[in-house]
């Protein structure tokens, strides 16, 4: 168990902070078994369960970003396929004018949509609670109207990838040959590839933010914002650091999704159903404020999706009725209900404080 | 000159359309703090009971509405007395992510019931009547009603909010729950009257939506938009900054498709970002948060 920091208090008894609980060393094990094992799965899967895996992987990520920032940090928006589109528009402009390779564009997306994400929080984080939400889907529009006066990149009826951009990509020929694979597997493959590590990095990064004196920051400004101001957290900063480095990582999972498509159009790309309604589902139903919740609720979202997406309108109505009852009688999710029964933590992210010195060798 | 002076006066038409839109909104949140991200939706739905009135009973829509409008006040008022008032409290993601699912259903169960064809609500002569007021410029009569039925709403608003004891529950409710609790008031029951009146306010708004253009199941999110719009234009907590909001809005839409009738919904929602970004408060803006 690490602590982070020891004193002895006035009664002479040994306290220190934790953050890691039971069966956070086993877990980073097995992450790093699991990790392992999926990279390598492309040597024995068929082409569509790679591609059900490519869907799973970015929405998880796309919903670790969104618990960042509503879970962890108080900011509920409802904008964020305004960086998904833009990550996925800037994917089509880098490749197709300034002739990039798309595992390039898509990092470089990333800096797009950061560099967008400035101005952008200039202007929503004038709004508070509630209203940032519908202010971050007002900006979602105004990104979707604007795509679609672009000529060149298929205004409102949008484009697709040229086969040349999408067949050179960087890696393919070696992919081929490994596989003994066709062109279009090879793509989905390296697509697979380019999620998993954006779904491993998102996951990496927002578990070091929130260890991190920022992730502390972070959950007293979520929690009580005016204490958090008295006890010196820059409040304005610190939310604009998170939105702005949620707005990098959305947008190249967006540069990744559509690389994958290789078809976009602002209403697909802007969509608020697909990139955010879903993934508010993912993280309510699986627990949000917890790491853990998102990747159960991606995967149960994959199956809902899976096997009840052909009913349409009445799927809707079932995803809209149990995130309801979710948040009415079990606000904390699945993985809450979970961790409260079995104390049990996967990625330690909250400190606890332990009291006597043999407790915190023990761990 | 005629065509800059024709842009403005019907600008501030369809300014009233989304001043209807907003009054709904600004009473909810100025009774209970509420945000309701299926707004939009609900004027949506109202315009489908106000057409299933209509057609049923062989009514005229301004009648169907009368109608409507007690059956909507009753859902409005189940609505909040069963479900929203749960999610009412210091965290603001139950209201949000519930009012959010909500929307969800509502624009698929109108889907599943009524298909995605557009429908109309039809009135006969008074929908393509104008007044000719001279120099080649016209008012529609339906879009002139919207307007009056706007600073109707209001002035009735404003009348009950500042001079009955329902208005003064209201505003004891929304300065302090649990000392109006204290008074002998019900605070849930109040917040419930306030959704039942919010949605009489909306069937309005749908009957003119209805007669004005066409709508579908899909529409509600943008009416939401717009009537957001209206209200943080205006200003928080003021009736008349929600009406001057909408004409802002109104004029901003109408002023942009002059130029471009892409850039319509776009110069809006430039308009509004613009007033965030100079007056983040509002243009007339009168509660705090």
């Amino acid at each position: 168990m690490r602590a982070m920091k020891d004193g002895r208090p006035a009664s002479g008894q040994m306290f220190s902070v934790a953050t890691s609980g039971g069966g956070s060393r086993a877990a980073l094990a097995a992450a790093a078994a699991i990790l392992i094992m999926l990279a390598a799965l492309p040597a024995f899967a068929a082409r569509n369960l790679i591609q059900d895996l490519i869907f799973l992987f970015y929405m998880l990520a796309l919903a670790q970003c969104w618990n960042l920032l509503a879970g962890f940090s108080g900011l509920i928006s409802v904008g964020q396929q305004a960086f998904v589109g833009l990550g996925g528009y800037m994917l089509f402009a880098l490749t197709l004018f300034a002739g990039l390779d798309p595992l390039l564009a898509i990092p470089l997306a990333g800096v797009v949509c950061a560099t967008f994400a400035l101005p952008t929080a200039l202007i929503v984080f004038r709004l508070r609670g509630a209203y940032f939400a519908i202010g971050t889907w007002v900006v979602a529009e105004v990104y979707r109207l604007v795509f679609a006066q672009f000529k060149g990149l298929g205004g409102g009826t949008g484009t697709s990838l040229a086969p040349s951009v999408t067949s050179t990509v960087f890696g393919i020929e070696w992919v081929k040959a490994l596989f003994d694979v066709r062109t279009p597997a090879a793509r989905d493959i390296i697509s697979y590839w380019g999620a998993l590590v954006l779904m491993a990095g998102t996951l990496v990064f927002v578990y070091a933010v929130l260890r991190s004196r920022r992730g502390l920051a972070l959950g007293a400004i979520r929690d009580q914002e005016a204490a958090a101001a008295g006890l010196g957290v820059d409040i304005y900063r610190t939310k604009r650091a998170v939105y702005v480095a949620a707005a990098a990582m959305t947008g190249m999972i967006g540069a990744l999704i559509y690389l994958q498509k290789a078809r976009i159009s602002p209403d697909a790309a802007f969509s608020v159903l697909d990139w955010t309604a879903y993934v508010i589902f993912i993280v309510v139903i699986g627990g949000i404020g917890t790491m853990e919740g998102p990747v159960i609720g991606a995967i149960i979202f994959y199956l809902l999706q899976r096997y009840l997406a052909d009913f349409g309108a009445w799927y809707l109505i079932l995803l809209g009725t149990l995130a309801i009852a979710v948040m009415l009688f079990a606000p904390r999710g699945l993985w809450g209900f979970v961790a409260e029964r079995f104390r049990v933590t996967l990625f330690p992210t909250r400190r606890r404080l332990v009291i006597g010195a043999d407790e915190v060798k023990g761990g | 000159m005629t065509g800059a002076l024709d842009a403005v006066i019907q600008g501030v038409l369809l300014g009233g359309l989304y001043a209807l839109f907003a009054a709904g909104l600004s009473l909810i949140f100025g009774v209970m703090r509420l945000v309701n991200l299926a707004h939009g939706d609900l004027i949506v739905l109202a315009a489908f009971v106000i057409l299933v009135v209509a057609e049923k009973l062989g009514l005229d829509p301004f009648a169907a509405v009368l109608v409507a409008a007690p059956i909507l006040f009753a859902i409005g008022f189940v609505l909040q007395h069963v479900l929203l008032n749960r999610t009412l409290g210091r965290d603001l993601l139950p209201p949000l992510l519930v009012t959010f699912g909500l929307s969800i259903i509502i624009q698929n169960g109108l889907l599943q019931l009524f298909s995605a064809d557009s429908e109309r609500l039809r009135s006969g002569a008074i929908e393509t009547a104008s007044i000719a007021l001279g120099g080649g410029i016209a008012i529609g009569v339906v879009p002139l009603l919207t307007l009056l039925s706007a600073v109707a709403v209001i002035v009735i608003l404003n009348l009950i909010f500042y001079r009955t004891p329902l208005g003064r529950a209201f505003r004891a409710t929304s300065d302090d729950p649990e000392v109006a609790q204290l008074m002998g008031i019900d605070h849930n029951r109040i917040f419930a009257t306030a959704m039942g009146l919010a949605f009489v306010v909306i069937a309005i708004a749908a009957l003119y939506l209805g007669l004005r253009a066409n709508f579908d199941p899909t529409i509600g999110p943008a009416r939401l938009l717009y009537a957001f719009e209206a209200v943080i234009i205006g200003g928080l907590g003021s009736f008349w900054g929600t009406l001057a909001g909408g004409i802002v809005l109104g004029l901003a839409q109408t002023i942009g498709a002059r130029i471009d009738p892409e850039w319509q919904i776009l110069s809006g929602h430039l308009a509004f970002l613009a007033v965030l970004a100079i007056r983040p408060r509002g243009l007339f803006p009168r509660a705090l948060d």
